[in-house]
């Protein structure tokens, strides 16, 4: 009796522990949030697009240039590509996935999905991910190449200067890498580039043959930097000193590292979510969970008195392991993600009612209070395993099958079905148990009966 | 059981509301949204003043890209229904609904989605359909694989599935009236709802058939057990716990479609459909379907034996 009594304390304790945890991992609950541990700040709730606010995108590679064989590579290396020039955003936890084609689907386009939380400018954004930095380098065309002017609708002379320059080998193909540095004299930010061995061949060529000319260094068609060649440079390095600032030099650092996309991508679809709008769903969606379980746990301690409130404490814990869980495993909560856990809240009462309903009954044909407890649960057991597989059926194919958005609700709706079976019949046994000294009493029965009967 | 005596009035309303709802369907359809069909919703909050759709509907034509309809939600807010936008026609959409700038907005959010992710979350849907069902037919099967007389144990599973059908069918008719007369579209959360009833309603009816075989078992040793008398009794043992376990996932989603987000409203409420009928169908369709599918194999018997 007495070591039934003790582990129950034990799990209130416990449960009472992990409660602090999910409160104090929480910006938006602790007030002291700044000033608590590191491991509290590694476990806030991860909260997917639609209640974060940020931009979904969906492109499709076109793998039709590549062997099949080698579609996995070149994807995983579009990946990365992709990666590092969205890092480059700085955007806190970009998300970037490959969705293969295949069965499903219905057809062979190989996906990349790119969540960018936080970032709503969708325009600039498609723009780095989608852009090849292109670097070329070009040298004097001869001076009698006729360059073209045009006068403009607002009367604007304009000087075409492509004509200006012939394009050569050199590209940034053959860049090894590029880096930041400072100009030691100006101070102004530059970008080192160090050419491969082709590269270095074909630069010291350039350079060679165009002594005392420009040789212009073109970034996405346009001349960044236009330089004189003093001399053969064989060292295979050049800077780029356009008039940078220093992010602009440290982005362009960046993108020219990142390479260029192993295969050519279209953008399928996109969407973006406004802060307030995310905002707004969060809100809506954690206060309909606080009412719904005010309900719930409302109509269990009406109908059934102190086993309901037994079955609302141990609510209470299930909603505290649950929301622990969304944290350390994590689990990126959506609106649908929550919708699911709500619902799952509904549902882990299923258990208890199942079981209250087997006491009564068992209570009704004049067993004690005790004996009806166990054979209360022992009877509902199969129930509750009947009527729950169902659920967890459906929860695992929508997971499989889903989209993200279906995925959110299928795991935080299968998750809370297999915990709530777990809370529901250990913890809700281990409290009903523990409270036995209520004795035989017509109070007792009372307290045990349900609904509207004395 | 007053259920089981007045079976066939239980019956006909279940067939009634059945027909109602297929016939809803066929004439009205369900509204494809943009999640199946593709296409781009633009949603604005203007900062002063929202423009009538009188001033913006020429500009919005001149745009060339088809049919632009203008949605006013809340007191500044439009959403903007297109076919699917490319960067540039999506910039010139912004500028032209801002007036060029003349009246300042916020894009609170865009979801434009190409005609080939439609398809393959369409086909993904059916799909997912298709396992889902099968999933719960064989889970069914299963379920029910010992029970024996005087009901044979596939008709148990036969009628899980109809009454089954019968909760799905009965809210997507709802559905398709809020289609018609709201213009509710049909997106991926309809389809989770579909599936999530064909989860949770399945359920109530196999607790209840659970009962049943319990008592019958029970009562292995009478040599004539009255049939219709312990499916009323096991009926009358479970349909206060069917009712309870229900109402806590309906009070849930009740706080879910007035408090929650606007993306779970439709969602939820069919949901509550689902669950109501779920609920409704496993006390007044499924056991009444049971008693009378033995009360017609009795006759049958009996005619044979007079044959």
């Amino acid at each position: 009796m007495w070591k039934k009594r003790v582990l129950a304390l034990l799990i209130l304790i416990l449960g009472t522990g992990v409660a602090f945890f999910v409160f104090q991992s929480e910006p938006r609950l602790n007030k002291n949030y700044e000033n608590t541990k590191s491991f509290f700040k590694h476990h806030p709730f991860r909260l997917g697009l639609d209640l974060s606010g940020g931009s979904h995108l969906i492109y499709k590679a076109d793998i039709s240039q590549v062997p099949t064989g080698q579609v996995s590579d070149s994807m995983n290396a579009l990946r990365d590509v992709i990666e590092r020039r969205v890092n480059l955003f700085g955007v806190s936890e970009p998300v970037v996935q490959i969705q293969e084609g295949g069965f499903v689907s219905g057809n062979s386009d190989e996906k990349l999905i790119v969540d960018l939380p936080g970032v709503t400018d969708v325009e600039k954004a498609t723009a780095m991910i989608g852009q090849t930095p292109l670097l070329e380098f070009k040298t004097e065309a001869p001076k009698d190449t006729p360059r073209e002017v045009t006068v403009g609708k607002d009367g604007k002379i304009n000087l075409d200067t492509s004509p200006q320059y012939v394009s050569t080998e050199l590209t940034g193909r053959y860049l090894k890498k590029a880096i930041l540095e400072f100009n030691p004299t100006t101070g102004e930010p530059q970008v080192g580039l160090q050419f491969d061995d082709t590269g270095t061949k074909l630069f010291a060529e350039i350079t060679k043959a165009n002594v005392g000319k420009i040789v212009a260094i073109y970034l996405d068609g346009a001349p960044i930097s236009t330089p004189v060649v003093r001399e053969e440079i064989t060292g295979g390095t050049a800077q780029i000193s356009g008039s940078f600032t220093p992010v602009e030099a440290k982005q362009l650092v960046g993108r020219l590292n990142s390479g260029a996309l192993p295969v050519p991508i279209t953008l399928l679809s996109r969407q973006t979510i406004g802060a307030i709008l995310g905002d707004n769903a969060l809100f809506a969606g954690a206060k309909a969970a606080f009412i719904g379980f005010l309900f719930v746990a409302l109509f269990l301690i009406l109908w059934y008195r102190l086993p309901g409130l037994i079955a609302v404490l141990s609510l209470c814990i299930y909603v505290i392991i649950i929301l622990a869980l969304f944290k350390l495993l994590p689990v990126t909560l959506t609106a649908a993600g929550i919708a699911g856990f709500i619902i799952s809240i509904g549902i882990a009462v299923d258990a208890n009612v199942l079981i209250f309903e087997r006491v009564k009954e068992e209570l009704r044909s004049g067993r004690t209070i005790a004996d009806s407890v166990s054979a209360g649960f022992s009877r509902a057991w199969f129930s509750i395993r009947d009527s729950n597989t169902s659920s967890i059926i459906t929860a695992i194919i929508l997971f499989w099958f889903g989209t993200s958005l279906i995925k959110g609700f299928a795991l935080t709706l299968g998750m809370g079905v297999l915990v709530s079976m777990l809370s529901a019949i250990t913890i809700s046994r281990m409290f009903l148990y523990a409270i036995e000294f209520v004795g035989e009493g017509k109070v007792a029965r009372f307290l045990f009966s349900s609904g509207l009967s004395k | 059981m007053f259920v089981i005596k007045n079976k066939k009035i239980f019956i006909g309303i279940s067939i009634v509301l059945v027909v109602f709802s297929l016939s809803v369907l066929f004439f009205f359809g369900l509204k494809a949204g943009i999640d199946f069909k593709g296409g781009a919703l633009t949603e604005v909050s203007y900062k002063d003043t929202r423009p009538s759709q009188s001033d913006l509907s020429g500009p919005l034509e001149a745009l060339n890209i088809g049919t632009v309809l203008l949605q006013p939600t809340g007191e500044k807010d439009y959403i903007v229904k297109t076919r699917d936008l490319s960067e540039q026609e999506h910039a010139s959409l912004l500028k032209t609904l801002s007036q060029d700038e003349q009246s300042p907005l916020e894009e609170k959010g865009f979801n434009s989605i190409g005609p080939s992710v439609g398809r393959e979350l369409t086909r993904k849907a059916i799909i997912a359909i298709v396992l889902v069902s099968l999933g719960i037919i064989l889970f069914i099967a299963f379920a029910f694989r010992k029970v024996s007389k005087p009901v044979s144990s596939w008709r148990y599973g036969i009628i899980a599935i109809i009454s089954l059908l019968h909760d799905v069918i009965i809210p997507i008719g709802i559905f398709a009236l809020f289609s018609h007369y709201l213009g509710v579209e049909m997106d991926t959360l309809f389809v989770v709802a579909v599936l999530t009833v064909l989860g949770l309603s399945v359920s109530d009816t196999i607790v209840i058939f659970d009962r049943i075989r319990e008592n019958i078992r029970g009562q292995a040793m009478v040599a004539k057990i009255n049939f219709a008398e312990t499916v009323g009794k096991s009926l009358e043992q479970s349909f206060v716990r069917s009712i309870c376990t229900s109402l806590t996932v309906i009070l849930v989603l009740l706080a879910l479609v007035f408090f929650g987000p606007a993306s779970t409203k439709y969602f939820a409420l069919m949901l509550v459909f689902g669950m109501f009928f779920g609920t409704y169908s496993s006390i007044f369709l499924a056991s009444p379907l049971l008693v009378w599918i033995e009360e017609i194999q009795a006759k049958n018997k009996e005619n044979k034996k007079k044959k």
